[in-house]
């Protein structure tokens, strides 16, 4: 039943995001892909979205996959699978455990899990620009390098440290996004 | 008013009007509930950041969760959850019905190509800076590299793994370096 399949899929992801919005990214790509439930390109469609609508990002895809699936009770299902996790273990912790933070082992835990949550957000966007820039999803494939793409990706980044020299922050992500929304308008429009 | 009802409303506000992301939601939340209503002591505040960053799941849900607890006890979890998921759920909900037709556009699906590019750039721009945060040490690099390669290979070889078990078996390391180092701290005494 898809509805339960939703929640405890989402009941999943909620247990285990560390390291909030993009710390789920991976773990969410390989589960939406996987069964099939979005493909690559919408997946990063969705993720745009995400970031220019206001929300936590396990909450937002959580709706959007949801109701892809399911329509409305397939998104309730899968945003009360999201939500609850964290919801209990919270409540834990404010309520019994209030110590939590000071055990050592919960200390030792978070040690791991922390280097690890950074790898699988950047070994996840290097297979993200492998397959977007280059056409490689697995060693099988040739490469079919995507030059406009390419482009724009370099493009994007030079902007980035110019303002990061300018203003000593990064761009806001919603900037980016209409920036590239403009110049992806522009440049995909003609064949090369 | 009374206080679940501020309560809810100040949880829809902040569920409503938080763009990127979950830490500029914190600084909106020390505003509202520790500077302009002292419900909420400072130090307590601080204690619930470390609390809702060390736990699984969104900053939003986990911060909501505690602040309602400690403001109304369980009800006061339900209401403040609630009322910050609420929101982004009406929102993505409306527009997971005309995304198709929306990208269905000529130029909306070429925008929507350069976004791809774009959202891979964020990505990968939020792993780098986190990679800045991180603690420089043997643990982590050995941790760090060891995961990159181990997603690689399985993504690019196609092999089926979970990264849910990347992130239960550094956990479990985690675990068994600090109990290591226990046990040898004992042995020298």
């Amino acid at each position: 039943m898809i509805y339960l399949k939703l929640f405890l899929t989402f009941l999943m992801i909620g247990s285990l995001s560390f390291g909030g919005g993009y710390g789920m990214i991976s773990l969410v790509r390989e589960t939406v892909i996987s069964n099939g439930w979005l493909t690559e390109d919408e997946f990063l469609n969705f993720i745009a979205v995400s970031e220019s609508t206001p929300g936590p990002l396990a909450v937002n895809i959580a709706t959007f996959v949801g109701s892809s699936q399911g329509g409305i009770l397939g998104s309730l299902f899968a945003t009360l699978g999201v939500i609850l996790p964290s919801f209990v273990i919270i409540l834990l912790i404010a309520a019994v455990l209030k110590n939590f933070m000071k055990y050592n082992g919960v200390n030792a835990f978070l040690m791991g899990v922390r280097p690890c949550i950074v790898a699988m957000i950047l070994a996840t966007a290097v297979s993200m620009a492998l397959s977007a820039l280059l056409g490689i999803s697995s060693v099988t494939d040739s490469i079919v390098p995507d030059i406009r793409s390419a482009v724009l990706f370099a493009v994007l980044w030079i902007l980035h440290f110019a303002y990061k020299k300018a203003k000593c922050s990064a761009p806001p992500p919603i900037l980016m996004i209409l920036l590239s929304g403009v110049l992806g308008a522009v440049i995909f429009r003609f064949e090369i | 008013m009374k206080r679940s009802a501020a309560l809810f409303l100040t949880f829809l506000k902040i569920g409503a009007f938080t763009f990127g992301g979950g830490y500029a939601m914190i600084a909106l939340l020390e505003n509202e509930f520790v500077e302009k209503k002292k419900w909420i002591e400072k130090d307590e505040f601080l204690d619930m950041v470390v609390v809702a960053e060390s736990t699984p799941g969104p900053l939003a849900i986990n911060s909501a969760t505690y602040i309602g607890y400690k403001l109304e006890g369980i009800v006061g979890s339900a209401l403040a959850t609630l009322a910050v998921s609420i929101p982004s759920f009406i929102i993505i909900f409306c527009i997971s019905l005309f995304l198709d037709q929306f990208l269905d556009l000529k130029y909306v699906f070429y925008a929507f190509k350069g976004i791809q590019v774009c959202v891979v750039y964020l990505i990968l721009s939020a792993g780098i800076k986190m990679l800045g945060g991180l603690e420089k040490n043997l643990f982590n690099t050995v941790i760090l590299l060891t995961v990159i390669a181990a997603m690689l290979f399985c993504s690019l070889f196609v092999v089926s793994f979970s990264s849910v078990f990347c992130i239960l078996i550094s956990g479990a390391v985690g675990v068994s370096v600090y109990l290591l180092k226990k046990i040898g701290e004992k042995n020298k005494k």
